[in-house]
């Protein structure tokens, strides 16, 4: 690095407020520390799915009853929403707010539209006599889908709070670090039904 | 502020994230490996995969490339710090090793 351009960028992170040790900011590194401790979470719920999803007690579990072609477009929406929610991020970066904005609501509406398959899905599997209780197998998978859904409806209050500060005009470049910081937690939300798609829908019972 | 103080400055703000198009490309890929997975559970295509192992090596290949998809261009991970990849991995690892050991002590496998 040239001597003019590292001087630069020391005076730039003496000014700072905010400069840390490790040059990334608290609120980032946090969030990606809370999504490290979410694997486990997670882990722990889709490991007791994997050993209980045969037990049905001689009753129907949640396998025999999937519907894998309305699974596959949720998880499809979900997917999309993903890209709707980088898109929002960098279009706050380039300061172009009305754009970011609607993405941001785009991307809530995919969300709402994954929870409203689910809650279709877990009617359609309690119509089916599955309900709760009805046996470790639908436990565990309630469980676990259950958890998720909490996380994406989360997600969306999330997402709702920066278009209402965005429309008040508390959001703009030069804080796009907040949208990037719910974005980490959005994409996390899908990375989690990547690996609970294919590991819970996909596979087939032995 | 001088002009090239400025620039350095801007250098160094500058996260050195993916365009629109590139994030529109990776999404592609992602959707084109999740219909090659969703394929993969209707019958006449089931059958290609004689073995169950076929089938389950394809499925995590196939997640395992989104999952890292995401990871590295929608979440950045490709351009940011490093400390923030290994914070996540960490998690990761630790995660799949634990409940792989649970699941083995349960005969899972």
């Amino acid at each position: 690095m040239e001597s003019a351009t590292a001087t630069a960028v020391d005076t730039h992170h003496e000014h700072d407020p905010h400069a840390t040790n490790t040059g990334i900011s608290n609120n980032k590194l946090a969030m990606w520390l809370f999504l490290s401790t979410e694997c486990l979470l997670f882990g722990a719920l889709i490991s007791t799915y994997l050993l209980y999803k045969t037990r049905g007690n001689g009753t129907v579990v949640p396998a025999e009853i999937f519907d894998i072609p309305f699974t596959s477009v949720s998880s499809f929406v979900l997917l999309m929403s993903s890209l709707t929610m980088v898109l929002a991020l960098s279009a706050f970066a380039r300061n172009e707010l009305d754009r970011g904005k609607a993405w941001l609501l785009v991307t809530s509406m995919l969300g709402a539209v994954f929870i409203g398959g689910q809650v279709y899905e877990f009617t359609a599997f309690y119509r089916e006599g599955l309900g709760y209780t009805t046996n470790p197998a639908a436990s565990a998978f309630y469980t676990l889908t259950g958890f998720h859904g909490v996380h994406v409806s989360i997600g969306i209050l999330m997402l709702m709070s920066l278009w209402v500060a965005a429309q008040q005009g508390k959001l703009t470049s030069k804080n796009s670090e907040t949208v990037e910081i719910v974005g980490l937690y959005w994409h996390f939300v899908d990375i989690v039904w990547i690996f609970i798609f294919t590991v819970i829908y996909l596979i087939p019972l032995d | 502020m001088s002009e090239a103080t400025a620039d350095a400055v801007e250098a160094h703000d500058a996260h050195d994230h993916p365009s629109d198009w590139e994030y529109v490309k990776i999404a592609v890929i992602l959707a084109v490996f999740t219909a090659i997975e969703v394929l993969t559970y209707f019958e006449s295509v089931f059958t290609i995969f004689e073995t169950r192992w076929v089938l389950l090596l394809t499925l995590f290949v196939l997640m395992i490339v989104k999952f890292i998809l995401v990871g590295a261009y929608f979440m950045h991970l490709k351009s940011d710090d490093p400390l923030l990849t290994r914070s996540f991995v960490v998690g990761v690892v630790l995660a799949t090793a634990v409940y792989l050991v649970t699941l083995s002590v349960f005969n899972f496998f």
